[in-house]
């Protein structure tokens, strides 16, 4: 039997109340700025407080593992074991002249003891590699009060805990809907908006406007994930008829990109709610969209892009030439196809912040939704974003070392490691060609030598 | 909640563990983190695909002799206390003396002679604990890919096998094999640190 309180009504409706001042705020203080391109500085503020609160929560933990005597979690983003940085030549020579009873200078040619070299380097590759970290979340050396990346978290003190738990409540309950409100603003925005713009006839003003509903719904979906992105070099913004290329650590890229910049967009057709945003997208700008099958056809892909490319009052193609996500502490391999088309280049590299959320997404652990939600939990998402000068490609370069120098290029702007590996490498094995160039050194050392004392 | 546990007690065995192969808790712990970002489907154990997913192994031309070591007996998976007795003999030398030792206790997996036996299963392919010309070849073969002759490769392997076997049976046995490394600095060259 439920009674009902004298004040019922009183509570039902101060809360309607609170929602609409709830709702008008965020007209007023999110969506309009957004809608204008302008900002208040709330973000900035709020990521400047949480900052301190970090650093305080930091020193505490430190404080109390010192108390104690707890090992604090130190990261291992530089391996696990020691490892000696030396050549196949001279370890190889190094264990001969270890073992080796003979004269040093009778070069022999082949010793038991080699197989030593290459069962320490596979073991070594067994127990930490440099591949198969990039694809794990990076760890923090403070902690940021998300306890999804506290992997050593102890009980430290009550006032630890008490503002942890504020934290979660603040992220969860108050964050949280707000974040989802916009991000529905947002998407309907969008849709709406293009599918509208998409019965103008084609024209200056079409592409204006379409231009404008586009920067607008990003906008919008930037403060939904409250994502503080800081700009620099904007002078080197692609221009139509370029590629621009960046570096992948979440499908989150797409959406710090295109708030800045309109950009034409080249991906796989999507299903669900996915699928019904590109469609819409596709009604106001020329994206190019392609079947599962198609990616597969590379010569077809190519050729789609270059009729985009040669136009040259098409907007910029955004392409993650990596091919996956990445755990933004490095760059993998680029795959060549957008390479070859031959336009120009415009690098840009990004960097998350991980102090206030980890963007990677890791599509083996967590789905579509369930990474959304992740992300709309952490506190912001912080990442500077550079825009690297245009490149294009030289007469004696192939696709592939123009790869190469765009990718060195964004990962020495980004701060990240320029790895040789292919990132498909998280799904698929490796090629051979690099198996042969380990057998061709230690070749030429035990084959090498032979001739060399036939000669003498 | 962070999905992958920090805690010991995660690790089934852990004691056990710890005496076998004679790692620290830390040591295990990381090796433990490792083992389960390598087992991506989070099976519990690996497979021989797991391990040449490794893209610094696959190129390694002795990889998928260094993969077999860790299935023996014709298994088709490695659990957790088998991926680390392997590793176990790759632990630097203790600093102890030999003699505080307690001479009953079965030899520590990182000891000298482990460690030999543990490169010559690396050549010795059938595994009847001798390495026949053959199987020299075969290895000779992995680790120079095609950029050697048939002929010239044959020379090695004869001499080598020559050189080493004092018995005359053609053959080159465990003994044999350890004989002719003993002056080798094993624990330094078959040895890998874990970083604190």
């Amino acid at each position: 039997m439920f009674l009902l309180l004298p004040f019922d009504s009183l509570i039902v409706s101060l809360l309607g109340i609170s929602l609409t001042v709830l709702f008008t705020l965020l007209l007023v203080f999110i969506v309009v700025p957004a809608v204008f391109g302008v900002s208040f500085g709330i973000r900035k503020f709020y990521m400047n407080t949480l900052l301190k609160v970090f650093a305080w929560a930091t020193l505490r933990m430190e404080r109390g593992a010192k108390e104690k005597n707890h090992q604090l979690y130190k990261p291992y983003t530089n391996g696990i074991i020691a490892k000696d940085p030396t050549s196949l030549e001279e370890e190889i020579k190094e264990i001969r002249r270890s073992g080796s009873s003979k004269a040093l200078d009778a070069a022999p040619e082949f010793e038991l003891s080699d197989i030593f070299y290459f069962c320490r380097k596979g073991m070594e590759t067994i127990m930490d590699d440099e591949v198969t970290k990039r694809f794990s979340a990076e760890e923090l050396e403070s902690w940021n009060l998300l306890s999804r990346t506290n992997y050593n978290f102890h009980y430290i003190s009550l006032r630890l805990t008490v503002l942890w738990g504020l934290g979660v409540l603040v992220r969860y309950c108050f964050l949280l809907p707000l974040r989802i409100a916009l991000a529905f603003t947002g998407i309907s925005l969008l849709v709406a908006g293009t599918t509208v713009v998409g019965y103008l006839p084609n024209g200056r003003f079409k592409e204006f406007l379409s231009k404008h509903v586009h920067l607008m719904c990003y906008r919008i979906c930037v403060r939904a994930l409250t994502a503080i992105i800081t700009y620099h070099d904007r002078k080197n913004r692609p221009r139509n008829g370029g590629i621009c290329v960046a570096n992948h650590t979440s499908p989150i890229d797409v959406i710090i990109l295109a708030s800045d910049g309109y950009y034409a967009m080249v991906g796989q057709v999507h299903g669900g709610l996915m699928g019904v945003i590109q469609r819409a997208m596709v009604k106001a700008c020329p994206h190019v969209w392609f079947e599962r099958s198609e990616v597969k056809d590379r010569h077809l892909v190519a050729k789609r892009l270059t009729e985009h490319v040669q136009d040259k009052s098409k907007l910029p193609i955004l392409i993650f030439p990596e091919g996956t996500c990445i755990n933004n502490t490095s760059v993998m391999m680029f795959k060549k196809g957008s390479f070859e088309i031959g336009a120009t280049v415009y690098p840009v590299a990004i960097k998350y912040d991980p102090q206030f959320g980890d963007a990677f997404w890791n599509s083996s652990k967590y789905g579509m939704v369930t990474y959304l939600l992740r992300m709309m939990t952490s506190w912001a998402i912080v990442c500077s974003v550079w825009y690297l000068p245009p490149m294009t490609r030289e007469a004696e370069e192939d696709a592939v070392q123009f790869a190469n120098r765009v990718k060195s290029a964004i990962a020495r702007k980004g701060g990240l490691v320029d790895l040789l590996w292919d990132g498909g490498l998280k799904r698929e094995k490796v090629k051979d060609t690099f198996k042969e160039e380990q057998q061709k050194l230690y070749s030429k050392m035990i084959v090498g030598n032979h001739e060399d004392r036939s000669r003498s | 909640m962070g999905s992958r546990g920090s805690h010991a007690a995660r690790i089934p065995d852990a004691d056990g563990l710890r005496r076998e192969t004679g790692f620290s808790q830390a040591s295990l712990l990381r090796l433990y983190h490792r083992f389960q970002a390598l087992d991506r489907n989070e099976k519990g154990y690996l497979s021989r695909m797991d391990l040449q997913q490794i893209g610094a192994l696959a190129v390694n031309p002795l990889g998928d002799r260094i993969i077999e070591s860790f299935f023996p007996d014709g298994r088709m998976r490695v659990d957790f206390p088998g991926f680390v007795r392997v590793l176990a003999h790759f632990r630097p030398a203790d600093d102890e003396d030999d003699g505080s030792r307690d001479p009953k206790a079965p030899e520590p997996l990182n000891s000298r002679m482990n460690k030999l036996r543990f490169a010559f299963q690396l050549y010795d392919l059938d595994g009847d604990g001798k390495i026949s010309r053959l199987e020299m070849l075969q290895v000779l073969r992995l680790m120079v890919g095609v950029q050697v002759t048939e002929e010239q490769l044959e020379s090695i392997a004869d001499r080598t096998v020559q050189e080493a076997d004092e018995d005359g049976d053609g053959a080159v046995s465990f003994l044999e094999f350890a004989k002719s490394l003993e002056k080798m600095n094993i624990e330094q060259k078959m040895s890998i640190r874990i970083l604190k």
